[in-house]
């Protein structure tokens, strides 16, 4: 069955989320056929709307507004509502980012509809759409069907592949006005925190601390092998707590649950809570001084020792390689 | 203050997952509160403690959540609601959840609602969004702070690692992340108080749902644990010679680099 399905893009300091290309994939299957559309939503974000086109979206549709300069659920739903509205959908997918995680519940109820969260991969099978999302924090998997109403998903970031770019590819972009207003939040400040670039959820390589790293100091080594890696910094609960790092860079059950491709874990020591959080991972390297260390069960490659040792002689050696290549 | 908590009975996040019959085997399982609402109980305690009122906590379960509620109660909550569902509902999912609370909060007219960001075992975060939606007011998520001055609000909330500040008003849903706070534990007065408390225990037909009104929207055909993760290679010999070798596996081998 062909069905036009919606998939929302995310700009994020100034260049769409990967994530966006990773809705418009996931929308692809769900549609089976039929068409994607790309909304774009923001305040002036109609430029953005080619890239969607050369990544398989069929159409973009752009909903502008000042109001709709920072993320607010009831901007966001009015511009969405619309869009829904216009174009009479049958799925709708969204990335499960903190925008996407917002505004998704909030939406679903307006529609009447279900809505299947945090989707690592959709097939077609005999006429059925299978989403598997992890559950328990990844400790297991769960594969869910739609029963009644819209087809409505949010998709992890990292999970689904995206189409290859194609620069000849085009559609019709439009863009539909819509008044939005009554916000009953209002976004006074944005404090940023992170740094410019890589999130933790989207990111390929990530070098994680735990107690082992002993000091915010500490985590000075495990950003320069990040950098070199073009990667992110995360850590485990027991480092957040001791206050080395922000609760944001918490990686875990109660934290963020990662699938990177490469996951460098340092003086952390494998809690069940930790691993459910990054044991999905590709390729995981532990360092740790203590051979009995629970974290090398889940490892494909260990070293033994001490992290301040280990961990700039690998930065060293990626850089040493970065020249050469 | 009108002040109510919506809580979740999990697994301890000790457990370890096993399946049996298709299903996650609770058998011998240890429970837990949600993490996650852990902190909106205290935040609730809190903000009683400083504005007056009272805290109800409210779970959507069978009788097994009892025992959540009272540790909810021992806390420090004064009210404990359980809308046993066991007998009424079969399939059930985040939209049956969040009808089913609505329902029940519609006629009490709540200031303030709070929720867990994130259920550990369910995983999707959207209770608390559809329950404010339901009934018509707004929401913040994963907030690390909560400044209530009269009826104005201000909130800030995690988003992604950098922190928004919002300003809002009451009546107000907000759903609690790691850092708003540090929940207490119960006390052993706590404990003795709790089971002089108020315990209602409420049914579908109570609230004037039909099975229909609340029927699920999505089903879960399969459950699986992911493949099991075999131990590595632990390298050898001195360290500079196993860094060299580790970046050679993660090109070659691995080709992760
Ligand atoms: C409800 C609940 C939820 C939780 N959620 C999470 C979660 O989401 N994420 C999470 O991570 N944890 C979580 N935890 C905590 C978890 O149980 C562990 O306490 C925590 O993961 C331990 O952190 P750690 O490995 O950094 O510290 P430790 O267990 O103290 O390990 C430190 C490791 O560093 C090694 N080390 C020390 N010095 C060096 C050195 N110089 N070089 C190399 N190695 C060194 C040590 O050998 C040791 O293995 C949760 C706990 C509870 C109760
Ligand atoms: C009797 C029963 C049968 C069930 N059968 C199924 C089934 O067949 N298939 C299936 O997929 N799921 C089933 N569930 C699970 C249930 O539908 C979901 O777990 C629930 O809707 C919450 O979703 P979540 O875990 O994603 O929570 P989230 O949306 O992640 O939770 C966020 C927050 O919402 C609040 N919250 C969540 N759940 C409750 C609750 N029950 N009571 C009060 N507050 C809550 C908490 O504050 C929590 O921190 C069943 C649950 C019950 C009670």
């Amino acid at each position: 069955m062909a069905r036009k399905v919606l998939a929302l893009a995310e700009i994020r300091d100034g260049s769409l989320r990967n994530v966006s290309f990773e809705t418009i994939a996931a929308a692809k299957t769900i549609a089976q056929g039929g068409e994607v559309v790309s909304v774009l939503v923001g305040e002036s974000v109609q430029s953005y709307a080619n890239e969607l086109l050369f990544h398989g979206a069929d159409r973009v549709v752009v909903v502008e507004h000042t109001n709709l300069k920072h993320y607010t659920s009831d901007g966001y739903s009015q511009a969405l509502m619309a869009v829904v509205d216009a174009e009479k959908p049958e799925g709708i997918v969204f990335g499960h980012t903190a925008l996407g995680k917002d505004l998704s519940p909030k939406l679903a109820i307006k529609l009447n509809s279900g809505l299947v969260s945090d989707v690592v991969s959709v097939e077609e099978a005999g006429g059925n759409l299978i989403f598997t999302r992890p559950i328990y924090s990844g400790k297991a998997f769960e594969k869910k069907i739609v029963t009644d109403g819209m087809i409505f998903v949010t998709v992890r970031p990292n999970n689904i592949q995206p189409l290859e770019r194609d620069e000849s590819r085009s559609g019709e972009v439009k863009a539909i006005s819509v008044d939005i207003k009554d916000l009953r939040t209002i976004v006074k400040e944005v404090v940023r925190k992170t740094a410019e670039g890589i999130d933790l959820s989207e990111a390929k390589v990530i070098v994680a601390g735990g107690r082992g790293v002993k000091s915010a100091e500490g985590f000075k080594p495990l950003q320069e092998l990040a950098e070199v890696l073009g990667g992110a910094v995360g850590a485990s609960r027991g480092a957040c707590d001791a206050g080395y790092c922000d609760y944001s860079l918490q990686i875990g059950q109660t934290g963020k649950v990662v699938t990177p491709d490469l996951y460098i874990a340092c003086g952390i020591s494998g809690a069940i809570q930790h691993l459910a959080g990054m044991s999905n991972s590709k390729v995981i390297v532990a360092i740790n001084k203590d051979p009995e260390a629970n974290i090398f069960k889940v490892a494909d490659y260990g070293i033994v020792g001490d992290l301040f040792e280990v961990v700039p002689l690998l930065t060293e050696e990626f850089k040493k390689l970065k020249v050469h290549s | 203050m009108n002040i109510f908590v919506l809580m979740k009975r999990t697994f301890d996040t000790e457990e370890k997952i096993t399946i049996v019959d298709g299903k996650v085997n609770e058998e011998g399982a240890e429970f837990i509160i949600n993490p996650y609402d852990e902190y909106a109980i205290e935040e609730a305690i809190q903000v009683r403690d400083k504005h007056g009122g009272e805290v109800t906590v409210v779970t959507v379960g069978n009788e097994d959540a009892e025992k959540e509620l009272r540790t909810a109660l021992a806390m420090g909550c004064d009210k404990a609601v359980l809308i046993n569902v066991e007998d009424d509902i079969e399939a059930h999912d985040q939209y049956t959840t969040a009808k089913i609370i609505a329902e029940y909060l519609k006629d009490k007219e709540p200031d303030l609602i709070l929720a867990g960001n994130v259920a550990i075992d369910g995983g999707s975060g959207q209770v608390g969004p559809r329950v404010a939606e339901l009934l018509g007011i707004p929401y913040v998520t994963t907030i690390t702070k909560l400044d209530i001055d009269g009826d104005k609000v201000t909130v800030v909330r995690d988003v992604e690692g950098d922190e928004v500040v919002i300003e809002t008003s009451l009546p107000l849903l907000v759903t609690a992340q790691q850092g708003l706070n540090e929940p207490r534990y119960p006390s052993l007065p706590g404990i003795m108080k709790a089971k002089k408390k108020p315990l209602e225990e409420l049914e579908l037909d109570d609230l004037d749902l039909e099975e229909e009104d609340v029927e699920a929207k999505t089903k879960t055909i399969e459950v699986f644990l992911p493949p099991k993760r075999e131990a590595g290679k632990i390298l050898e010999g001195d360290i500079a010679d196993q860094v060299k070798e580790l970046v050679r596996l993660l090109r070659s081998e691995a080709k992760v680099v």
